[in-house]
């Protein structure tokens, strides 16, 4: 059974369409990584998979059920940290923690050891009367994978959880994620638009304009994941800075080693301002 | 069933602690209904005297007729902010939170509209302690009496603000609604006057004022803490209450708000 099954599923904003005929799957305890530009439709994804948004064509599963036939069930197995915080922030870490295990509708009990357990496997045990206000990007990512990993989900969704975070704190999260994946077993779906983040073992779906563009092992991409990103998803990509974000100091891990080629590519590419049109709105 | 009540006792337990963190929200709704009982009707004590009308047994004066109302009126601002508090966290991602629960999402609203009730009831019951020692004392058990009316008013006001808060766009907008929906309530209600004096200065005002949801309210509250039973403002608020509840729930939809700002 897969950890994720997503059949035909499409989307729009009234006229616009933001996704179209999607199609993908993830395999228990696999690290998913989801690369499009802004605009791709990587957060309408992630809304109709927390459920904010209803299906309106296709469906998902998860771990086997439907989110239209058994959305309960599906929403057991499912662990979210979003692109926005959405701690309270002047509540502790304790306090955060407690509410999302109460409205998952575990007993005192049980909740209490599942957030020792957590605060101490994420390092922050210290931390746990300290308001959220009073810690740093990090330590508050930290705190909400925590939070989602609480009531012991089998599928971790991470949205663009990266964002906002200085390069060291990224290589952290990212690599603390693969672990949990490594020793846990969790399947992990990890939605980016940094080149950066994608590692050569990683399941990579590219998406573009609501489409999906390639879906394979990211070592099939050869070892210039960024030329072949910006071929599959043509110079808008290259106009919003996706390359230059992959030659960044501490990035292009892995892939971007042809920094020549790329930097031409680049500086050939015309800016493209961006447009209305392109912009997804945001969940 | 464990997992209900746990996850409605956490909902209560958050807002109680945003609740006590934000001392200032706590105070503000304070101020407001002292100064109609401290500064308006001391004004009008000495030109209003209310003859007497159910369900007082006397002559009362003026601070006393219009306490009830301003009890209610805490409850009708709550529940306005309360919806802008819900407009604010579906755009700031907070209500996301609370819908990746696998609980059923109509629970998950009607916790948090009681949650929120209850909040506004710890509000109401300190504007009644001020009013007891400025020298407004129903009878002590009416206190107790009017604790189920008030609650009641409370999830009334709060589902009307989520019904509400379903319909706006984003933020901004709201800042209308209460124009449009707070005042007339209030004003075209009889939280201030009884509606026989309405009456005697217009008959349409008067009729406006019988049918406001607002006044039955009102008079539900009033009587209860005279230890009398509204039977007619019971049932008119207990039916808007349970038909708003569904109109909210069934009408809340984060992707109904996405699809209004993308058009």
């Amino acid at each position: 059974m897969n950890a994720l099954e997503v059949s035909g599923v499409g989307f729009a904003y009234g006229a616009r369409q933001a996704l179209n005929d999607l199609a993908f799957e993830l395999a228990p305890g696999r690290f998913g990584a989801l690369l499009g530009p802004n605009g791709a439709g990587k957060s309408t994804l992630i809304a109709l998979l927390t459920r904010l948004y209803d299906l309106q064509q296709g469906d998902i599963r998860i771990f086997g059920h439907s989110l239209r036939e058994q959305p309960r069930q599906a929403l057991r197995q499912l662990g979210v940290v979003f692109q926005q915080s959405t701690l309270d922030l002047d509540l502790s870490v304790q306090q955060n923690l407690a509410y999302h295990a109460a409205l998952h509708g575990m007993p005192r009990s049980a909740a209490q050891a599942r957030i020792d357990e957590e605060l101490l496997r994420q390092d922050l045990a210290e931390r746990r009367h300290d308001k959220v206000r009073t810690l740093n990007g990090g330590h508050r990512r930290r705190v909400e994978i925590a939070r989602a990993l609480l009531h012991q989900p089998r599928l971790l969704l991470l949205d663009e959880a990266s964002a906002g975070l200085d390069p060291a704190s990224r290589l952290a999260l990212g690599r603390h994620v693969r672990n949990l994946c490594r020793e846990q077993g969790l399947c992990v779906l990890w939605t980016t638009h940094l080149l950066d983040e994608i590692e050569p073992s990683d399941d990579l779906l590219i998406l573009h304009r609501g489409a999906r563009v390639a879906w394979g092992k990211a070592s099939q991409f050869g070892d210039d994941l960024a030329t072949s990103f910006a071929r599959l998803t043509g110079d808008e990509a290259l106009g919003r800075g996706h390359i230059r974000e992959a030659l960044r100091p501490n990035g292009g891990r892995g892939f971007s080693r042809e920094l020549f080629d790329i930097v031409d590519l680049a500086s050939k590419a015309p800016p493209i301002p961006p447009t209305d049109s392109a912009k997804e709105p945001q969940p | 069933m464990t997992a209900y009540w746990e996850c409605l006792r956490g909902i209560v337990l958050r807002e109680w602690l945003r609740f006590v963190l934000q001392r200032s929200r706590f105070l503000s709704a304070l101020v407001r209904p002292l100064l109609w009982l401290l500064v308006f009707a001391a004004g009008f004590r000495a030109a209003l005297g209310i003859a007497i009308i159910e369900p007082y047994d006397t002559y009362i004066t003026y601070d006393t007729y219009i306490v009830p109302g301003l009890a209610c009126m805490i409850l009708l601002f709550n529940g306005m902010q309360g919806s802008l508090s819900m407009v604010y966290d579906r755009e700031m991602g907070s209500m996301r939170v609370l819908l990746t629960s696998p609980l059923p999402r109509a629970f998950l609203l009607a916790a948090k509209l009681l949650a929120t009730a209850l909040i506004s009831l710890l509000q109401v019951y300190a504007f009644l302690a001020i009013a007891w020692v400025y020298g407004v004392q129903p009878p002590a058990w009416g206190l107790l009496a009017a604790l189920p009316a008030l609650l009641l008013v409370a999830l009334l006001l709060s589902a009307l603000g989520l019904l509400l808060s379903n319909g706006i766009r984003q933020l901004e907008n709201f800042a209308g609604v209460m124009n449009f929906v707070i005042f007339p309530l209030f004003f075209l209600s009889s939280a201030l006057y009884p509606l026989w004096k309405m009456r005697e200065s217009s008959e349409w005002l008067y009729w406006l004022c019988a049918v406001n949801p607002f006044t039955h309210a009102v008079e539900l509250v009033r009587n209860a803490l005279y230890l009398r039973l509204h039977v007619e403002a019971l049932l008119i608020c207990a039916g808007l209450t349970v038909l708003l509840t569904l109109l909210a729930v069934a009408s809340f939809n984060p992707q109904h708000a996405a699809l209004r700002k993308a058009g």
